[in-house]
């Protein structure tokens, strides 16, 4: 394997000196921006690989490790297109070999403790690693347990597909392929806030996608845990009316609010509601979730009752612990945990830290975007769009007037914009060189 | 051979071929953003524009276009356009002319 020669362990005895560095941070730690500060990076999705790519750019003399239990990335923006038939599970998988040439160190394990006392991280392997600054983009953990009977038996033949695997998405595809014509997909969307918010209603426009050409006597029932459509509300319930006769006697579509799932049954193949037990053919169960593990292990998860992780918007450290910076669908911020956003802040901490390691204090009035598209399955799709200027009133990042929308229409452009947009961010985050021969379609 | 491609890039920069090491980092860090769509440094690999060698003075005149809604056509930009000042507007596109 490739990254086996690039396991080797930087730090030990050659990191001591570095580690004295950090202590109490503070700009004038690095003033003289000579230092090779360790930086550890958890996690090597949209966020943290973005994250290693841009402070090597910037900031070279930066010794950086990644830590990432897999050996290839799997995007999770296009996996609705794998369930629609659009897409391969391979078409969504992207290789890491670039990126890992970018950083220094790169360990394939898994993370199992952090001490923020003595910055240090320790993995599965045995490994400990010593940081000046810690980059913690893990992502989200999924809570099966607040679903009832959601066990690891239960877990075998109810997806969630909320995290895009082989084992997940491969397997919801699968499922649904032996779906009979007539059967019913029975679907969850858990409770704001929650990784990708248009993601489970682009999910059943997807699936509609496949079943209106496959198997078009088959229902698609969305438990959904909010008191309506959380996100692009007017634009997906255009596509549906347009695609899957949503709103008429004949609607493929079977939309449900305030219907969280409160328990499973995967024997039955039923799920139940407050109201409800719903019977599906193939059942899709995206559980609650919090801010990933590596987050409750470094004790930064503060915010929303111990779920999230609070950062100040303009380094993105943590509120609580000093020298962890939180990147993605962990932090607590009003940006939606989308792909874009946490390629883009990813870029937003490289450019805070290197101008820390440099000396210099970072950008009082940061500003960064999103762009989301959500595609139909039919050849469309539409955005939304947002830019986050840093308001010093609200201490926090906002939009200003008119730099927020969606768009007025499905449309083809956007359709081809979205694929673009898929193979932009993949490049963008994994280093991929210009020659990379991308095989996804939108 | 990850030493010698840091370098490289570095040596890149010095010679101002991809305007790395030495850009105003907040107008590089602005351009960055654009960079998931528009594709790293502005090279796009698909049918969004790209960026990277764009005429200074062009940039400009489309980005107060998608801020004005007078660009007919335009999708997620007219949001981008009204995100960013006029000064931040010139920054990026000097940013992008200068990439080759």
């Amino acid at each position: 394997m490739t990254i086996d020669r690039r396991e080797f362990l930087k730090v030990s005895a050659g990191a001591a000196g570095a580690v004295a560095v950090s202590g109490l941070a503070g700009c004038a730690t690095y003033a003289s921006g000579n230092a090779s500060p360790n930086v550890v990076v958890v996690g090597a999705g949209f966020g943290g690989s973005t994250f290693a790519k841009y402070l090597k750019a910037w900031y070279p003399k930066a010794n950086v490790t990644v830590i990432e239990p897999n050996d290839h990335f799997t995007s999770c923006p296009f996996s609705n297109t794998v369930l629609a038939g659009i897409n391969q599970m391979a078409d969504i998988e992207l290789p890491y070999v670039h990126i890992q040439k970018l950083v220094d160190t790169w360990v394939k394990d898994k993370v199992t403790a952090i001490d923020s006392a003595k910055q240090t991280v320790t993995t599965a392997g045995g490994k400990t690693i010593a940081y000046d600054k810690l980059v913690l983009a893990g992502g989200v953990e999924l809570l099966f347990d607040a679903v009832k009977g959601y066990d690891a038996e239960a877990q075998k033949t109810i997806k969630h597909a909320w995290k895009a695997g082989r084992d997940q998405t491969g397997a919801l595809r699968a499922q649904l392929e032996a779906m009979p014509d007539g059967g019913a997909f029975v679907m969850s969307v858990p409770m704001a806030p929650y990784r990708c918010p248009p993601g489970p209603y682009e999910r059943a426009c997807m699936v509609g996608s496949y079943l209106k050409k496959a198997k078009p006597k088959s229902k698609i029932i969305i438990l959904d845990g909010n008191p309506d459509v959380a996100s692009k509300k007017g634009l997906f319930e255009a596509a549906w009316k347009k695609h899957f006769g949503y709103k008429t006697d004949n609607s493929m579509i079977d939309y449900r609010p305030n219907n969280q799932p409160k328990a499973v049954d995967a024997k039955k193949m039923v799920v139940s509601t407050e109201f409800d037990d719903v019977k599906g053919d193939v059942i899709n169960v995206v559980p609650p979730m919090r801010a990933a593990e590596i987050c409750g292990m470094a004790g930064v998860r503060d915010g929303s009752g111990g779920k999230w992780c609070t950062i100040d918007y303009r380094t993105f450290e943590s509120k609580v612990v000093k020298n962890v910076h939180i990147l993605g669908d962990s932090a607590l911020t009003n940006f939606p945990k989308s792909g874009s956003v946490a390629n883009n802040t990813g870029k937003m901490c490289a450019y805070a830290m290197s101008e820390i390691f440099n000396g210099r204090t970072p950008d009082p009035a940061p500003v960064v975007t999103n762009t989301c598209y959500s595609g139909t399955g039919m050849g469309t799709a539409f955005h939304v769009a947002t830019v986050f200027r840093w308001d010093e009133a609200k201490q926090s990042l906002v939009p200003p007037k008119n730099a927020n929308g969606v768009s007025k229409e499905e449309s083809e452009l956007e359709g081809a914009y979205m694929e673009s947009w898929a193979k932009n961010v993949w490049a963008d985050t994994l280093a991929l060189p210009e020659s990379y021969n991308f095989t996804a379609k939108g | 051979m990850k030493k010698s491609l840091a370098v490289a890039l570095l040596l890149a920069g010095m010679a101002g071929a991809v305007a790395t090491a030495h850009a105003d980092p907040r107008a590089r860090f602005m351009a960055a953003n654009c960079s998931y769509c528009h594709g790293p440094e502005g090279k796009s690999r698909g049918a969004i524009p790209s960026l990277a060698g764009m005429d200074q003075k062009y940039f400009v005149e489309q980005m107060k276009a998608f801020r004005d809604g007078t660009r007919p056509g335009a999708t997620v930009m007219g949001k981008h356009a009204n995100g960013y000042n006029e000064t931040e507007y010139a920054a990026m596109a000097k940013y992008f002319a200068a990439i080759k």
